[in-house]
């Protein structure tokens, strides 16, 4: 399966300078596990060392939010948008 | 001969430079503009300069950044400069603390961060090993956070031996002679007021720890509630409040130059946590806290801000110069051991922490 990965402008320069990855995987765990092989800044910056995603990160697959899912269990088919936005955080 | 304060915010860092023996200082910044920088260091034991930088990323997580060339750029450890082991399920929350250890131990440098936990680099802070002997600690199970997080916040390695001392909120003091391999509380006569025994062994909101000029056993203590000392290395602590307008507050920085010299910033506690009448005021012991002098020239009469326990230090010059930051963004530095202060910056985001350092 391939994936298309995208981040928000203030990732992209940890992915040298792309807002969209093409990106082998499963399930989403899978294709983030990629993304931090190929770029292990970007990867800290989505999930800790544990591997959970960032507590203000959030995880789309075709628009759903993989927290009310299956998590980074989620399947990811052929052609998946898997999307990395902030969350409505900050202050 | 340049002095150089540091200045993290809860929005990024500013950098201040004197060439004229902390007469004036010249503001630049800010670096790691909209970061949080909680802790910070200045390592003058290399060829040049590093500043470290603790800092949380907003969303994206906590990070250790370091300077060799004052802020112009920035270089981060691709897989992380502190990262915990896979066996401990724990994830770095926030770097509370960077300890550049003596010249004697080049490349040594300490971390305290949140999760309760300490940390040892031997390559000038671009990697850290997690001291196994303070995490496996049996007491660490029942340290509560505090109101900031859980978290080690002050390391004090002993240049002339093997002992590290350390403070947490909560936990208390904990001291170790065998360079981190096993940890005794050392608490006694620290009290917990929001405890049911308020003399317990361990589990104290000690807010920040220094050790005297002329004896690494005696130590000062700013408490939650109380300000103590000890003689015996913790093996017992007893109050030198008497004096202070308030015992309550974060900083408590010592003399690198004169044994039994001292400084806190008092606060109204518990609820307001500001200096008494909105005067901020430091005060100074020259007898090892059995007396203490109220310090203001040049600090402002109205100011509704509290100085976090990173924001308050000294330098290495003679006289010593002491350095304070607000809440409010502003930063006063004084040459003369606190005797008078100017302004260095002011309308800044929250001062979390302050390091000065005269640069080779």
């Amino acid at each position: 399966m391939t994936a298309e990965v995208v981040l928000p402008g203030v990732l992209a320069d940890l992915a040298g300078g792309a807002k969209h990855l093409s990106v082998d995987g499963g399930t989403v765990a899978e294709v983030l596990d990629r993304v931090a092989a190929e770029h292990p800044l970007l990867g800290r910056r989505i999930r800790d060392e544990t591997g959970a995603v960032r507590r203000f990160v959030n995880v789309y697959v075709d628009g759903d939010d993989v927290r009310f899912g299956r998590g980074l269990d989620t399947p990811v088919s052929d052609g998946a948008v898997v999307q990395v936005l902030p969350s409505v955080a900050g202050g | 001969m340049t002095d150089l304060i540091a200045i993290g915010t809860r929005k990024g860092l500013w950098l201040a430079r004197s060439d004229d023996d902390r007469r004036s200082w010249t503001l630049d910044g800010p670096h790691l503009l909209a970061q949080e920088v909680a802790s910070v260091s200045i390592d003058t034991r290399g060829p040049a300069p590093r500043v470290l930088a603790g800092i949380q990323y907003g969303h994206w997580g906590p990070t250790v950044m370091r300077s060799d060339d004052l802020g112009r750029t920035w270089q981060e450890t691709e897989s992380g400069a502190i990262r915990f082991p896979e066996d401990t399920g724990a994830a770095l929350a926030r770097v509370w603390q960077l300890r550049p250890d003596s010249a004697d131990r080049p490349g040594v440098v300490w971390a305290g961060c949140e999760p309760h936990s300490l940390w040892r680099s031997e390559d000038g802070g671009c990697t850290f090993a997690l001291v196994r002997g303070l995490w496996d600690h049996p007491h660490r199970p029942t340290w509560e956070p505090g109101g900031g997080g859980g978290a080690v916040h002050t390391v004090l390695p002993d240049p002339a031996s093997d002992r590290v001392t350390v403070a947490m909120s909560t936990g208390g003091v904990y001291l170790s002679d065998d360079a981190g391999g096993s940890w005794q509380p050392r608490n006694r006569g620290i009290t917990a007021v929001f405890l049911p025994d308020e003399l317990p062994e361990y589990g104290q909101c000690v807010h920040k720890v220094a050790v005297d000029a002329g004896d690494p056993d005696r130590m000062y203590a700013q408490n939650h509630f109380g300000v103590f000392r000890t003689e015996d290395a913790g093996v017992s602590w007893q109050s030198i409040a008497d004096g202070l307008p308030a015992d309550f507050g974060f900083p408590m920085v010592s003399s690198p130059r004169e044994p039994g010299t001292a400084w806190v910033v008092p606060l109204v506690a518990d609820m307001e946590r500001l200096p008494p009448g909105g005067r901020l005021r430091v005060h100074r012991t020259r007898d090892a806290g059995a007396t203490w002098t109220e310090l203001g020239e040049g600090l402002p009469d109205a100011s509704w801000a509290a100085v976090m326990r990173d924001a308050a230090c000294v330098d290495e010059g003679d006289p010593t110069g002491v350095y304070v930051g607000t809440r409010d963004g502003c930063v006063y530095a004084s040459a003369d051991e606190g005797d008078t202060f100017t302004t260095v910056a002011a309308h800044l985001p929250d001062v979390l922490v302050v390091r000065a350092a005269r640069l080779p």
